[in-house]
């Protein structure tokens, strides 16, 4: 072998190119590298509580609603654009499907749950069809219109429920729209229906985007709109399409939601809003669109909940959490520029 | 036997009296346009000649107000670029039209993917990827663009020459009666461009007339067939390389030649 020190510096460069190359093109491996190091170190560090079979299922329930939530977001920021209003959604359409069961809908009386569940989803496709006619028709960017419906639905909510909080009781304890809640067993791990679900749909959605020629133009339109409209895609269309999809997860978030908190209020998942933009990012998909991995934001959405958990059973002060989870967005976003210069 | 191009050969694409005008300023004031098979056809003119307008419209990109295309003698109405690509025009635009950060055979099947034959395909809209990754590889071959094997790469890590390529494959794969490659060369560097008129011209031995606008007058003398100089809204004159030079051309361009 030959060891010339000018063959040694290339090689060290090439290794650092190495590396950029692989992030380039595996954008899940630094998430799923930061994942499986926290579970290691906080196994560790958990005194024997962490890597409990129990603690875990604990861990996945918790990541459940922001996880479904998360998929539609990484939808919208796969072509460029951003939904601050995720979380304002979700609670609106939770409210929505818990009073209709309870009290109706306006001018109907009560009505079952799977009417409830359908007008749910259908009413999360007409928020998710406004974000999109405004971004596409008025061509108004997506962090003002989100922005705003952020406060609007945030207000509607409040007015449509009163500011009530809806029960379980109210519901109905074995209510279809709590079925999310109910618990099974994954081997050793108490996991829920809604956590199931959760995995179900990220299964479908990397499917559809990987799969499917419509993944591959949500994509290009988030890469280069311009490219993609000479290309012949029909890229009004194409963002009409993520939105009002994105639209479908408020309400199945909304639904995960339900079984999990056993009840229905203004309240809920106030921090779903940003949590579900940390998760996606976290998760190795650039915030300037055409690039990530949905697997990679449920990674994201898991590395939140077990630096949470972790942090607090290593016996961490709480006020710590929010830093750790800051640096890793500012790390992301910094590993992300510099994949994005491969070959520039 | 030589090979001596029949004088009754007809036109692929022949283009009469196009008009355009916006507003008060008219882009196109009757312009025809020939172009024969097998031949590469360049397109030069000052700016504001209508270069771009006549080559947006023979591409579905702009629709004329007057005038009519014919591509193999039938009269084509293009309302847009993809009724243009149906018929088999191709065009390569300026701007390097490729998606960064998709793989080489996604961008040569962008916008027309195919999908897997039976229900797969049919209802769960699943793509064929493995047969439009040999389709690609095949386009690549046959422009005989060695130097991107990886066909699962992404496209911007290539060079500026090899997206071009890139583009011109994905014009020659799907073009099949004409390619218009809009100054193809003007965001390369000298090597690359020589790649990039290697490439048109393997297309023209492919049998695969090419109009080419270009600025640069010798890519245009080393690579053109003939020559169609247009100016003021109209195409003025048809030459060739061999019976012009350079600075002949260029002073029927700009006017020069009248005085």
């Amino acid at each position: 072998m030959t060891s010339s020190a000018s063959a040694l510096m290339h090689d060290g460069q090439g290794v650092l190119d190495r590396i950029q190359r692989v992030l380039h093109r595996y954008p899940v491996v630094s998430p799923a590298l930061v994942l499986a190091l926290a579970l290691v170190v906080f196994t560790i560090t958990g005194d024997g509580r962490f890597g409990r079979p129990q603690t875990v299922g604990l861990m996945l329930q918790q990541t459940a609603v922001l996880a479904t939530l998360a998929i539609g977001q990484t939808l919208i920021i796969l072509t460029a654009g951003i939904d601050l209003a995720v979380g304002s959604a979700m609670i609106l359409v939770h409210l929505v499907m818990a009073k209709a069961v309870v009290d109706g809908l306006p001018g109907v009386g009560p009505v079952p749950a799977i009417v409830a569940l359908v007008v749910g989803i259908l009413l999360g496709m007409l928020l998710g069809a406004i974000h999109a006619g405004l971004v596409t028709r008025l061509a108004l960017p997506p962090f003002i219109v989100t922005l705003g419906t952020f406060y609007v639905f945030q207000s509607v909510g409040l007015v449509y429920s009163e500011a009530q909080t809806i029960s379980a009781d109210a519901m109905g304890r074995d209510s279809l729209l709590l079925l999310t809640g109910r618990g099974l067993s994954l081997g050793p791990v108490p996991i829920t229906w809604g956590v199931l679900f959760a995995l179900l749909l990220y299964a479908v959605v990397s499917f559809v985007l990987n799969a499917t020629a419509w993944g591959r133009h949500v994509y290009a339109v988030g890469d280069d709109a311009e490219a993609a409209r000479l290309a012949g895609i029909k890229v009004t269309r194409v963002l009409f399409s993520v939105y009002v999809v994105a639209g479908v997860f408020y309400a199945l978030g909304a639904w995960v939601q339900l079984g999990r908190s056993l009840s229905a209020s203004v309240n809920a998942a106030t921090d779903a809003n940003l949590a579900s933009i940390t998760a996606v990012v976290i998760g190795g998909t650039s915030l300037f669109g055409g690039r990530g991995r949905i697997l990679g934001t449920l990674i994201g959405a898991l590395i939140v909940t077990v630096f949470r958990v972790g942090l607090s059973l290593a016996g961490v002060d709480v006020f710590y959490v929010n830093m750790a989870i800051g640096a890793l967005i500012l790390v992301a976003v910094g590993l992300d520029q510099w994949i994005r210069k491969v070959g520039a | 036997m030589s090979t001596v191009e029949a004088t009754d050969t007809k036109p692929v694409l022949q283009a009469e009296g196009l008009i355009k005008r916006f507003g008060r300023v008219t882009a196109l004031a009757g312009a025809d346009l020939d172009l024969y098979p097998g031949e590469v056809l360049a397109v030069i003119g000052d700016n504001g000649a209508g270069k771009s307008s006549l080559i947006k419209c023979i591409g579905g990109a702009m629709v004329p107000d007057e005038g009519t295309i014919r591509l193999d003698g039938d009269v084509q109405r293009f309302r847009s670029p993809t009724d243009a690509q149906q018929v088999g025009i191709e065009t390569v635009h300026q701007s390097l039209a490729v998606a960064p950060a998709l793989d080489i055979a996604a961008n040569l099947f962008l916008g027309r993917e195919w999908r897997k034959p039976g229900v797969l395909g049919s209802v769960f809209r699943v793509m064929d990827r493995s047969r439009m990754r040999e389709r690609a590889r095949q386009a690549l071959d046959d422009l005989g663009i060695g130097t991107l094997q990886d066909i699962t790469q992404a496209v911007e890590t290539l060079s500026g020459g090899q997206r071009q390529a890139v583009a011109v494959a994905r014009a020659a794969a799907f073009g099949s009666k004409v390619v218009i490659l809009d100054e193809p060369t003007a965001a390369l560097g000298v090597r690359e461009s020589r790649q990039v008129l290697a490439l048109i011209e393997q297309l023209r031995d492919q049998g695969l007339p090419v109009i080419l606008i270009s600025h640069n007058m010798p890519d245009v003398f080393a690579v053109a067939d003939r020559i169609h100089i247009q100016r003021l809204g109209r195409r003025i004159a048809v030459v060739t390389p061999q019976t012009h030079t350079m600075s002949d051309a260029v002073a029927i361009m700009t006017g020069a030649a009248d005085e």
